[in-house]
């Protein structure tokens, strides 16, 4: 009876991860910022997440399995090994944001999509991914901890840094774009 | 509250993860407060940009599909497998549902003629003249049965063996009239019963299709065969070994 069984979980876990295709290869993308290397993390997550389907509990975040899934593939990769080396958290100490010259406001007003995806691409891959999960993936606090396997103060700590990191990109592109005007 | 300690909060509250009662209240602020309301759209505005820029990559339905194809066991090989298994099972399905129906039946009428002959031994037993003819010499119980059944039959020479004809009589079987021998080996009776197999037939009795062999149903052992036209049946409460040995003498008869 082993046979069925199987079958029944590869199709529900088909019906659980295709919905979720587009999402885990635009977040593969940005995170191995190569199409050759994002297109295999996905394939791996996949097959990872099948063979490792039937220790999914049911009832737990499913989106989240898979993302922290990807990412741990991700971290495992020679690229990932690279990228994440320079993770050092900071605390929750700077949760109140530094004065800016230029308010949020006018920055983005000046700062077209090109110029927030050249400043996601620089940032960080730990404030890039936090970014991509909270407002790209629209993940709650929780969802993103679940993902990253972080607490969520550490989650909150982390999305300020990650904010103001790509403000301050961001600004550096519009005041450097200005002054080369 | 301050500006300030609400500005901690701004990110929480455009990320809607402030509690209901403190966004109520932050809400209220940010109403009244244009430096806040200017940081919170601000804030709002890059969740925004973010979003729409983030969205940045499709991929390649090449990948899609070979990643769907990776996951889902392939159709055609399912339903080849499903062909190639179903066919043979089905058909062992039909033969074992009508095989067990069959044996079933079989079991059942083999059973019915096993009892009813295993009553014709027990009851002319109990009867206070088991035989009709007494004798223990085969020809004199032969020729006691000419004109009242419609064949005639061997009986073997036993001496040197352990049996000892003890007489018979006329017995009927579905309609059908037989000879009912009784021999006896060591004080026990062996009733051997002598029918024409064609008479079963006509009387498209169960009888007439029981395999030869020997069997042992109600504790008692039988043995049955067809020779010549006439099917024999051996009854005897005694061993399996008794039961062929008998068989054997009135299948080498002459």
């Amino acid at each position: 009876m082993k046979a069925p069984e199987k079958l029944v979980s590869a199709a529900t876990f088909e019906e659980l991860a295709m919905p979720l295709f587009d999402q885990l290869y635009n977040f593969a993308r940005w995170l191995t910022q190569d199409t050759a290397e994002a297109e295999d993390l996905v394939q791996e997550t996949y097959t990872k997440a099948l063979r490792g389907f039937s220790s999914f509990q049911a009832g737990t975040n499913f989106r989240a399995w898979m993302y922290r899934i990807l990412r741990n593939s991700f971290l495992s990769s020679r690229t990932g090994l690279k990228t994440m080396v320079a993770i050092d958290e900071e605390g929750e100490e700077n949760l109140v944001p530094a004065e800016s010259t230029t308010p949020e406001s006018i920055l983005i007003e000046q700062a077209d999509r090109a110029m927030v995806q050249r400043a996601l691409a620089e940032l960080p891959v730990p404030s890039r991914e936090i970014l991509l999960l909270c407002e790209v993936e629209e993940m709650s606090y929780q969802e993103i901890a679940e993902t990253l396997v972080i607490p969520i103060g550490t989650v909150m700590s982390r999305l300020f840094r990650a904010r103001k990191g790509l403000r301050d990109l961001l600004r550096k592109q519009v005041e450097g774009g200005r002054d080369g005007v | 509250m301050g500006c300030e300690q609400w500005r901690g909060k701004l990110d929480a509250y455009v990320d809607g993860e402030l509690d209901l009662a403190e966004a109520r209240v932050l809400a209220e602020h940010v109403r009244t407060c244009s430096a806040c309301a200017a940081d919170a759209l601000g804030r709002v505005q890059m969740k925004r940009a973010v979003q729409v820029a983030g969205k940045r990559y499709t991929a390649s339905t090449e990948l899609r599909d070979r990643i769907s194809k990776s996951l889902t066991p392939k159709p055609r090989r399912r339903v080849w497998h499903w062909q190639i298994l179903a066919a043979p099972a089905l058909v062992l399905l039909i033969i074992s549902v009508a095989t067990n129906f069959y044996m079933g039946r079989e079991g059942a009428r083999r059973q019915r003629v096993y009892s009813e002959l295993a009553d014709l031994h027990v009851a002319a037993l109990a009867s206070a003249a088991p035989v009709d003819v007494i004798s223990t010499d085969r020809h004199t119980v032969k020729p006691w049965f000419q004109g009242k059944i419609p064949f005639t039959f061997n009986l073997p020479e036993l001496q040197g063996s352990e049996f000892t004809l003890l007489g018979g009589r006329v017995t009927y079987f579905a309609q059908t009239p037989g000879a009912h021998l009784i021999y006896q080996v060591r004080k026990h009776e062996i009733s051997v019963f002598i029918f024409q197999d064609r008479a079963f037939e006509d009387h498209g009795e169960a009888a007439a299709s029981l395999p030869s062999g020997t069997e042992h149903a109600l504790s008692f052992n039988m043995e049955n065969w067809t020779q010549d036209g006439l099917r024999y049946f051996v009854v005897g409460d005694v061993g399996a070994g008794d039961i062929q040995a008998l068989s054997k003498l009135l299948q080498d008869a002459r």
